[in-house]
């Protein structure tokens, strides 16, 4: 089976600093590989010990640094990995990502059965760009997977979380998964790994490599763009109190009963 | 089908596995309402997906609703819902009628379908929007937060339909039953030729409905990490019972597997807006607090003083909730 794995490098949301203007500061914050693209990580790696035959290309849209994020996949037990980068790409939407995205795997892996994506990124949380590759790559798509429960003839069954309960579904390859969860031991990075992953040859693509042209990519290539951005304060008037045990109590009955909750008895 | 440039709003009605309409749409409509008349009075409709002859179950609460026009696909195949059939279905009829705007659901359908009807339409997309308007341009300005909350995004798409997904609960049912003489159009289903490359194999039902308790809960006592074991919850559980609340879990206490991912509230979960919300042994990652900002007045107990909980918490108790809590129940 070859598998397309797609990754993104964010921000780490834990540590975001704010400018004296209110905009978020982007020098020296911590990149993370997006968390749920870790759970994709792992369903990938779960495939490849499964299923014989199997090679996984790991793809990223980013600047040169996600490098590193990618040799680490690769130290993981990844294939191959593709960097998919150009200044001319900055300020896409996940419309212009996800075509972009699109024509890379198109580039570079062909004639893959299955892409795996994180259900959404952190940052952005808009979970759209893996629909959108899917759309542009006219392939079926299953989002808020959850488990892999088996392959065969040319079919994936999988398990994937709904409000309301589990479903589970076949998917005809080639075709899309968003992961969203997975019960999984983290996988550890093998010394031997290390060595063969900083041997290994990252491919990087530019926009003409992918065969697009400016119109198409990066903000001109997006449909939707942002007008303003403000930082979301917080409207509750934070008090805190440290009482001891009774007078918590009592804080917390007072409370309570000023907003009108009532203890039944 | 009626053809029209920039014909209106159109609202995808989700039907649940019970064949009942999905709330949110309800909400949706409501919004719609008041942004359609910043546009001067243009048409709230719907699209609807249902097997043979049940159209006839909904056309009241379309009626009693004010919604415009329904526009609906009518097949065996629409009884489970199919990613591709239904985006299919969709981007045909905004092809005919060109609605200016197209509202979905941000459901874990609504979120499916959006990206796939949105980039077969080159359109513009604003995922989980908190707050929708018309700008002095007569555009959607869609508002959302991003970077886990702290930041707070307005979005203007290029072209129609400028399209924009809201989750359940954001937005309230505000107006009265307002009853017009719907419209019903049927629309042409125009899939045959697509093979169905998803199938549906079987469903285990975890949660009763998906009508969620708390969405209308006025008071809902939360537990976290602090929690600790199912005894934990067990009492968190009696002091809902005892004040009236809806109990509620953070993701991490889901994945303890202390409490059902049903009742997750934060970015994975659930958005909530009781009048009284009370966070026990909760930190307050910004995954979680994200979707309880709109409560209007939260009590946090956690014995971390440097929980960020106590950035948020109008009522911030730093203690022990083992020790505050059984005391406040024998009070």
């Amino acid at each position: 089976m070859k598998i397309a794995l797609c990754i993104k490098q964010v921000p780490d949301t834990t540590d975001i600093r704010w400018t004296e203007q209110n905009t978020i500061q982007r020098e020296g914050v911590e990149s993370v590989i997006n968390p749920y693209d870790v759970y994709a990580l792992e369903l990938a790696l779960k495939l490849k010990s499964q299923i014989e035959n199997t090679q996984i290309t790991v793809f990223t849209m980013g600047p040169n640094q996600a490098e590193s994020m990618l040799r680490k996949t690769l130290a993981l037990g990844c294939d191959n990995a593709v960097l998919i980068s150009d200044r001319k790409f900055a300020g896409a939407d996940t419309y212009a990502t996800g075509l972009t995205i699109s024509r890379a795997i198109r580039t570079a892996l062909p004639d893959f059965d299955l892409i795996i994506c994180g259900q959404f990124a952190v940052d952005g949380d808009t979970a759209q760009t893996g629909p959108n590759i899917a759309n542009f790559l006219e392939i079926p798509q299953v989002t808020y997977v959850d488990e892999f429960v088996k392959y065969e003839d040319g079919k994936i069954v999988l398990n994937r979380v709904m409000e309301d309960g589990i479903e589970t579904v076949s998917l005809e390859l080639p075709g899309l998964i968003c992961v969203m969860t997975q019960n999984f031991e983290p996988s550890r990075v093998k010394i031997g790994g290390v060595i063969a992953a900083s041997k290994k040859e990252i491919k990087v693509l530019s926009m003409e490599d992918i065969g697009l042209a400016p119109e198409q990519v990066g903000l001109k290539g997006s449909p939707t763009y942002v007008s303003k951005a403000f930082r979301n304060l917080s409207t509750h008037n934070a008090e805190k109190f440290e009482l001891s045990v009774d007078d918590s109590v009592n804080l917390l009955k007072d409370r309570l009963t000023s907003l009108g909750v009532l203890k039944n008895d | 089908m009626t053809n029209g440039e920039n014909s209106g709003i159109l609202i995808y009605a989700q039907i649940t596995r019970e064949n009942y309409i999905h709330t949110v749409f309800f909400e949706l409509v409501d919004k719609a309402k008041e942004l359609a008349e910043k546009l001067g009075g243009v048409d709230v409709n719907a699209v609807i997906f249902t097997t043979p002859n049940l159209i006839d179950n909904y056309k009241e609460a379309f009626r009693n609703r004010g919604v415009n026009k329904v526009f609906y696909f009518e097949d065996e195949e629409f009884k489970t819902y199919s990613t591709d059939f239904y985006a299919k279905s969709i981007v045909d009829l905004v092809g005919v009628i060109k609605p200016e705007i197209l509202l979905i659901g941000a459901t874990n359908q609504g979120r499916d379908l959006a990206p796939r009807v949105a980039s077969a339409l080159h359109a513009g997309l604003t995922a989980d929007c908190t707050g929708l308007d018309i700008n002095e341009k007569g555009l959607l300005a869609a508002t959302r937060p991003t970077f886990g909350g702290q930041l707070m995004a307005t979005i203007l798409s290029k072209a129609n339909p400028q399209m924009a997904t809201v989750r359940p609960n954001v937005f309230k049912v505000t107006r009265d039953d307002s009853y017009v003489d719907t419209e019903f159009v049927s629309c042409p289903v125009n899939i045959s030729y697509l093979k169905k490359k998803v199938e549906l194999l079987e469903f285990k039902k975890t949660v009763e409905s998906v009508i969620n308790e708390l969405d209308s809960a006025e008071i809902i006592v939360a537990g976290g990490r602090g929690l600790k074991n199912k005894e934990g919850f067990e009492l968190l559980q009696k002091f809902a019972g005892k004040i009236g609340g809806t109990v509620a879990a953070s993701r991490v206490a889901v994945e303890m597997g202390l409490a059902p991912v049903s009742i997750q509230v934060g970015q994975t979960g659930k958005t909530v807006s009781p009048k009284v919300y009370i966070a026990c042994g909760i930190s307050g990652a910004i995954q979680h607090t994200i979707g309880i900002t709109d409560s209007k007045h939260i009590i946090a107990i956690n014995n971390d003083p440097e929980a960020p909980i106590f950035e948020i918490a109008d009522t911030g108790i730093v203690g022990d909730f083992f020790e505050i809590v059984p005391k406040y129940l024998e009070l």
